[in-house]
């Protein structure tokens, strides 16, 4: 029998007041409209705790979308879960936290885009920092844990000091300094988004120093860009090992893009139990284990360290899904990544960011083409 | 660098930490933002007794005679492990 899950990421809509170009979201965000009911989800969460899963993150798209949020909260809470929302907190009145916390909602998480509200604004598409701010504020006083979710990328980067502040004004119990993945709307907009070495090393000492100063008070996760890193990221703790994410249709995914990986069919909790999804799907066990590896995977002591990688991103690259990521510097397609690197870094003398970007932002659009917002 | 707990402190269960029963694993587990800790029978054991009324000398003298040896520095160690990540706070000896 394969490990029991931890963690399900219950994707519960795609919509969203937000149109931050870095969204892990598919870019064809319409063909998931058909969303569970609560009905469904609350079959779906008692089929997940009988399997295992403990961590319960309600993220989207933007959770609080769905109005019957505190039902399938209370749920949850029901069922034993630990209940995480992940929210962009647009509609996080205190009216509407003290509801949650009633239905028993353990932590809430928001993200924040920037430091100022000029500048978190324009990356999140939309007038927000405001009512971020004082959502957190009432989360805290409502004896919440927060998290503050922070993606950072070649625009925010050089705020780091400033969204550390940020954290510690608003009193946030842990903050995640996450360089942005490049899935879905982040893949897109790639090379506006990627920051440059130059300033991922002016940045990394003050991350450093922040740990340090904040230990016992504020835990600090700083996520480094995989773009840049020696070997690739341990994605998911392993494919079919500890987590799944639901999409708002029912589709269940071993990882977050593993839908666009051809020759894998989509289980989808509408016709089929949770368990056997998890257990028997071929989808989940795709990739279980070492048997599927190439070389240099296969033999390399790394591959139960870092599993080869992520498959989604492996296959979004290179084409292969069980190619070993590219991020890898022993990896074949390993050009790919040293490439778009050095598209950044070239002529780039002193790291700083160039003035105005043309993100293509996150956009529920009927056709595939994404819409080019200046 | 928060202080390190001693014999004397009163150790209880954070706000943000949650401590259940899994009846799939068998397990006692801590729950908390962002993670999980499946935990083995003594560490379940300590955590049971992490009240704000006993003293972590109290817990260790509680266990060690349920297992018949000395746990004063086991217990101080989890304790303290805990105490880092934020999921077990003291309350000082004085502040009754």
């Amino acid at each position: 029998m394969s490990d029991r899950p931890f963690g399900l990421l219950a994707e519960l809509t795609y919509r969203c007041p937000l149109h931050c170009p870095y969204c892990s979201n598919p870019v064809k965000l319409a063909e998931f409209g058909d969303e569970l009911t609560l009905e469904e989800l609350t079959r779906v969460l008692g089929e997940a705790r009988g399997l295992g899963v403990l961590q319960l993150h309600l993220s989207g798209g933007e959770p609080l979308q769905r109005r019957d949020l505190p039902e399938i909260v209370a749920e949850a809470h029901h069922l034993g879960f630990y209940t995480n929302l992940i929210t962009s907190a647009l509609s996080l009145t205190p009216e509407k936290a003290a509801q949650l916390k009633a239905a028993g909602l353990d932590n809430v998480q928001i993200s924040i885009q920037a430091a100022d509200p000029e500048r978190s604004d324009r990356i999140a598409g939309t007038p927000s920092f405001h009512r971020k701010v004082a959502a957190a504020q009432a989360v805290k006083a409502l004896g919440f844990p927060l998290t503050l979710n922070y993606v950072l990328h070649r625009h925010n980067l050089d705020q780091v000091a400033a969204l550390i502040e940020l954290a510690e004004q608003l009193e946030a119990d842990r903050v995640e300094l996450a360089n942005t993945q490049y899935y879905g709307w982040a893949l897109h907009n790639r090379a506006l988004l990627m920051p440059t070495r130059m300033q991922l090393e002016r940045i990394e000492p003050v991350v450093r120093a922040a740990i340090d100063r904040l230990a016992g008070r504020m835990q600090i996760l700083y996520v480094f860009p995989d773009y840049y890193s020696q070997y690739p990221k341990p994605c998911m703790g392993g494919w079919g090992s500890r987590q799944l994410t639901l999409r708002p249709n029912g589709d269940v995914l071993p990882c977050q893009a593993a839908d666009q990986i051809p020759g894998l069919t989509v289980e989808n909790v509408r016709s089929r139990a949770l368990e056997w999804i998890w257990d028997e799907s071929p989808m989940f066990n795709r990739f279980r284990g070492q048997e599927w590896m190439q070389e240099p995977c296969r033999s390399c002591p790394r591959n139960t360290i870092d599993f080869g990688g992520c498959r989604c991103q492996a296959f979004l690259l290179t084409g292969d899904a069980g190619a070993t990521d590219p991020v890898c510097y022993l990896a074949p397609h390993h050009a790919i990544v040293s490439d778009v690197l050095q598209a950044v870094n070239d002529g780039d003398t002193d790291g700083t960011q160039d003035g105005s970007p043309e993100f293509a932002y996150r956009w529920v659009d009927s056709g595939a083409a994404p819409i080019l917002f200046q | 660098m928060m202080a390190e707990l001693t014999l004397a402190a009163r150790p209880q269960l954070s706000t943000r930490a949650r401590l259940q029963y899994d009846s799939v694993r068998e397990k006692e587990v801590l729950l908390f933002p962002e993670g999980l800790l499946v935990l083995n029978e003594t560490a379940a054991a300590v955590l049971a007794l992490c009240d704000g009324q006993r003293s972590v000398a109290d817990i260790a003298a509680e266990l060690g005679a349920r297992y018949g040896r000395r746990v004063d520095q086991d217990v101080l160690t989890l304790l303290n492990r805990l105490a880092a990540r934020r999921l077990v706070e003291a309350i000082p000896h004085d502040e009754r």
